[in-house]
């Protein structure tokens, strides 16, 4: 039962980190209709960045400067490259953010070496929350899942409840319309570009330290997140946000579960499972769960 | 006419560089040193590269100075072999290789083939840290050498030392899913049960390399089934992120492993690794009383890397050992001269096993502290890449500890 209590905690806290990754892809195909290849690239760029702001000022201005700086990067990457790549289509784009992960990814190299750099949870979080039975939960997760639902419900409002978001949903379907009443559509695909990546640069914030700040980072956790919107359905937030539970609760029993298959232990194949229910995805439903394009 | 001038220039310079080039004894280093790995297949680099200057400034080996020559093999077989037939284009006689064990034994094949076809241009291979059990048993060749430990060896050393320590009673495995992993787990589980039959396996897990980016799953299984001790082969972020997740969760287990010193292990898992997090290794820099613990710190200043791999110093004064005796430079005198040849390390005697071209010498079982400056024991002199976290010696196992029988039946030429 504990253990059954602790494997659900650990389920939900990485379905989050998940979800806070996923919510910038989606956000930004949503709008644009870029699929960013180089989504997790940010999310690494986001945890080398408060890895050096930590080290000059401290986690917490980190934890504000970092997405900021990840999102003023992104913004640029949309006004001067991503717009010309877009005039010659979606192959384009596509090719663009994928030869953009590798460029990010050597800069790092180049930046903060090959290694892993040490950047830790601030002494303030780390530590238990709380224990069940002796088995302790860490309070940096319980912070990551704060961050996360924070993160979701001010997206809600944003886009739900002010005018802006009014203007970026009008855009997404009528973008000329939108032009025509005087609204500058190229700034408003800038600025969505730059909040979905600063918001992979939180995540990277949040995870950069929850787990290993490295150059592998983006690469371990890029086709993941890329499940998550497939399965969530393309472009849908509340998808996005189921999907990532579920990923992170199939991961998670998978790995609980002893259970034998073939002569194979479920627990082994834990990890690729999710690529599993993305395939199924697309065979049985391609529009995902909660989507409304279809493929 | 001119151009005919040209053209003897061009030819006499040619034959001049190839001359120069004649003089050098040159080994070629087949290891990463592009992309995710390069770190590790640099930092090895530079430990060849000393120990090549040290034997040079002695005035090389029968007359010759020696060169190590990069090859980026970017920890891939395939690229590994175009890396070895530039090699042989260039006409280099010696090769060493670590990183992964895929690659040696791609090596190892094309090694042997070229060989066999090509007598009197043999190339001899000087293995320094792929550790496949297979390569000095069933796969074994005349042409390679082994300088680490296999994977077999070190879990001899470790579960010996295990055996004596009455407070293991449950014990997880946990490790990464190919060659590598099956084998350490595999031979976990077969020698506690021969050396401590009441220890009880509870639990044994296989995960994909390099794909799991949450362990906390992993560790409350581990938590559920009560382990006081964690075994496992895992390197890299696997086990960075494994030894991170087990003290978030408040694990109380001790963790074997062979890899916590590993280039980039220890500025990743930090804090997590103090008091519980073991290695077996042949060396590390806190082996003191040690007649190399100024050369060591001499190399770290010079080349801006910790001296990690005593077994690469180790292979190279072999090498130029069994060459002296040899009285040749010549690859196959120098494998003769290489078998069973006996050698006084810093740690003790090491023996190049004739049978199986194994090294037997003495391992460390130590676990990471803080270092005496940071206020841990006062063993620990020397941290481990600036973290302030070094390693301190629980145990030496005498080279005799280790040492595995072998099924290989070696065809010398």
């Amino acid at each position: 039962m504990d253990f059954l209590l602790v494997q659900v905690l650990n389920s939900i806290s990485y379905g989050l980190l998940l979800f806070m990754l996923a919510s910038g892809l989606t956000l930004v195909f949503s709008l644009m209709g870029v699929l960013n290849f180089a989504h997790a690239s940010f999310y690494m760029l986001g945890a080398y960045f408060a890895y050096q702001i930590s080290r000059w000022i401290g986690f917490w201005p980190a934890l504000v400067l970092a997405p900021l700086g990840v999102g003023a990067l992104g913004m640029a990457v949309e006004r001067f490259a991503l717009r010309r790549a877009h005039r010659y289509g979606h192959v384009a784009e596509l090719l663009f953010t994928f030869g953009l992960a590798y460029l990010i990814e050597e800069a790092t190299h180049l930046v903060w070496g090959r290694s892993a750099v040490p950047y830790r949870v601030p002494p303030d979080l780390d530590g238990p929350l709380f224990s069940i039975m002796g088995t302790q939960y860490p309070m940096y997760r319980g912070f990551m899942m704060l961050v996360a639902v924070a993160m979701l419900v001010s997206i809600w409002l944003v886009l739900k409840k002010t005018r802006i978001g009014l203007v970026i949903q009008a855009a997404l379907t009528h973008p000329q319309t939108v032009e025509a009443l005087g609204h500058n559509v190229p700034r408003v695909f800038m600025l969505v570009f730059g909040g979905g990546v600063a918001l992979a640069g939180l995540a990277g914030v949040i995870g950069g330290n929850a787990f290993i700040t490295e150059p592998g980072m983006a690469a371990a956790l890029g086709p993941i997140v890329f499940v998550i919107v497939v399965v969530g359905g393309m472009g849908s937030l509340g998808g996005a946000f189921i999907a990532s539970l579920l990923i992170g609760f199939i991961q998670t029993f998978a790995v609980s579960l002893d259970w034998g298959l073939f002569g194979y232990n479920i627990s082994q194949v834990a990890p690729v499972l999710p690529y599993l229910v993305m395939v199924l995805m697309l065979i049985v439903r391609p529009k995902g769960l909660m989507g409304t394009r279809e493929g | 006419m001119e151009i005919r001038i040209k053209h003897a220039a061009l030819a006499a310079a040619l034959l001049l560089g190839a001359s120069a080039a004649q003089a050098q004894l040159k080994i070629a280093y087949i290891d990463p040193l592009s992309g995710s790995f390069a770190n590790v297949g640099e930092a090895g680099l530079k430990h060849f590269q000393a120990m090549a200057e040290e034997i040079n400034a002695k005035g090389g080996i029968n007359g010759q100075k020696v060169e190590i020559v990069g090859f980026d093999n970017k920890v891939s077989p395939q690229e590994a072999l175009n890396q070895l037939k530039r090699v042989i284009d260039d006409g280099i006689r010696f090769i060493t290789q670590g990183n992964s064990s895929a690659v040696a034994g791609a090596l190892i094949e094309a090694v042997n083939r070229h060989n066999e076809r090509n007598p009197g241009k043999e190339i001899l291979y000087l293995n320094y840290a792929a550790v496949d059990p297979a390569f000095t048993n069933d796969k074994c060749s005349f042409w390679h050498f082994r300088f680490d430990a296999n994977s077999d060896m070190k879990m001899e050393a470790l579960t010996t030392w295990m055996a004596q320590n009455k407070n293991i009673r449950k014990v997880y495995l946990i490790n990464q899913d190919y060659s590598f992993g099956q084998a350490v787990r595999k031979a976990a589980r077969e020698m506690l049960n021969k050396k401590r039959p009441d220890i009880q396996i509870v639990g044994d897990d296989l995960h994909p390399l390099g794909k799991v980016t949450d362990f906390s799953p992993y560790v409350a299984k581990m938590k559920q089934a009560g382990a006081d001790t964690v075994i496992t082969g895992n390197w890299g972020q696997d086990m960075s992120l494994l030894i991170k997740a087990a003290k978030d969760a408040g694990l109380n287990a001790d963790f074997y492993t062979y890899y916590a010193g590993g280039l980039g292990a220890l500025p990743a898992m930090g804090e997590s690794a103090l008091g519980h997090v073991k290695q077996i290794t042949e060396w590390h820099e806190n082996v003191l009383p040690s007649s190399i613990e100024k050369w060591s710190q001499d190399f770290e200043k010079k080349y801006k890397v910790d001296f990690y791999y005593l077994r690469v110093r180790t292979a190279m004064q072999m090498f130029a050992e069994a060459a002296r005796r040899a009285k040749s430079n010549d690859p196959k005198a120098v494998a003769y001269a290489l078998e069973g040849l006996r050698f006084d390390t810093p740690t003790g005697e090491a023996e190049m096993r004739k049978q199986d071209h194994q090294l037997i010498q003495p391992l460390y079982l130590s676990t990471v502290q803080k270092t005496a400056a940071k206020g841990g024991p006062k063993e620990v002199k020397y941290d481990v890449e600036g973290t302030g976290f070094g390693f301190r010696t629980d145990a030496k196992l005498e080279a005799s500890t280790s040492a595995q029988p072998t099924s290989c039946r070696m065809t010398r030429p």
